[in-house]
């Protein structure tokens, strides 16, 4: 079940985490692009998080607004847009709902990766946050309970690690085309960490990706 | 026939700045806004773009031009944040910065039709800019 309390405390750990590991991010993307996504990533998430954790809200469409609203307008790179693109889809889809269960969760986790395709317009296999957003919404929606929203995770996580492999076609790294291959891309290592935030706001327990530069 | 506005959209504030600087000098009379850089940081903001596009006159067409990629996602994201009666006047051009915008400022100023005015901000991307 996410609450509008659950979705606060996501908020501030996907923001803390982002702060922890904004080297990591930045050091990948200085390899196959402009070298700030952890840098624009950590600040758009800590001033989505001190607005969020300030306010009253009274629905999780109003929240999820404001958290689009935060992203646009202190991030700066591409992942501005996008990730208050899905922010945007949370909130039309949950709007007016105090809390959602898995089906729900689903719902608005479909909606967010159908607002990042046409935003972004890219497919699964460019080397974007798609190829990280499309199986996770894949694995809820198809068991959309506990279990699916863990197996999102594990799904999230392989595919992230697996852009690696990827030539970008699309992007800031695609100016690189053939010589991106062999780093991960940026967005969707904090793709990955955005599905094991949010599921262990929501669920617990959930074993985080221990992300070392050296090894992506 | 209702005049063309022209907002520029760039990573950066100096650049933004200094090419509606230019534009003002080369079409005289023509509205211009820029909504350019992230403070002082590099970088574009849907809400300053947004924001621009609501300060143009209302019976204006609008036409964005951006710099990279994500200035484009951020035009588009502020098409969103519009009422309709401004993002349905509203044209992102898909041309080159300096010289789709210089194309047109100048056919502005000369009050073409906004289809005009796109056609040769877009044409601007192939004409050779050293003459043989």
């Amino acid at each position: 079940m996410l609450t509008i309390e659950s979705m606060q405390a996501f908020i501030e750990a996907y923001a803390a985490r982002l702060e922890e590991l904004c080297a990591v991010l930045d050091d990948l993307d200085n390899r196959i692009g402009d070298g700030d996504h952890g840098t624009n990533m950590a600040r758009g998430f800590r001033t989505a998080a001190d607005r969020t954790a300030s306010g009253t809200f009274q629905d999780l469409g109003a929240l999820c607004q404001t958290v689009a609203m935060a992203l646009l307008s202190s991030v700066g790179g591409a992942s501005g847009p996008l990730y208050a693109t899905a922010f945007m889809r949370f909130a039309q889809s949950w709007n007016v709902c105090t809390h959602v269960d898995y089906a729900k969760l689903a719902t608005g986790v479909a909606a967010a990766l159908e607002g990042l395709r046409a935003r972004g317009k890219a497919e699964v296999g460019e080397k974007t946050m798609i190829d990280v957003w499309t199986p996770a919404a894949d694995a809820i929606a198809a068991h959309p309970d506990e279990t699916g929203l863990r197996e999102a995770v594990s799904r999230a996580t392989n595919a992230a690690l697996a852009t690696r492999d990827i030539a970008a076609t699309k992007g800031r790294a695609a100016y690189l085309g053939a010589r991106s291959v062999g780093t991960c891309d940026p967005g969707s290592i904090s793709s990955a960490m955005f599905f094991e935030e949010l599921a262990d706001a929501i669920a617990g327990g959930v074993t985080k990706t221990t992300w070392q530069t050296s090894a992506l | 026939m209702a005049d063309v506005s022209i907002v520029v959209v760039s990573h950066s504030r100096q650049l933004g700045e200094g090419l509606v600087k230019l534009l003002r000098q080369l079409a005289p009379g023509v509205d211009l806004h820029q909504a350019a850089g992230l403070g002082e940081e590099l970088g574009t903001d849907a809400t300053a773009v947004a924001a621009a596009l609501q300060q143009c006159p209302e019976t204006n067409d609008i036409l964005v031009f951006f710099d990279l990629g994500s200035a484009a996602m951020n035009a588009e994201m502020a098409l969103e944040l519009t009422p309709q009666s401004v993002a349905g006047r509203t044209h992102i051009v898909d041309a080159p910065l300096v010289e789709g915008a210089v194309a047109a400022a100048v056919a502005a100023r000369s009050r073409l039709p906004v289809a005009d005015v796109i056609q040769q901000a877009e044409a601007a991307r192939t004409v050779p800019k050293i003459l043989s």
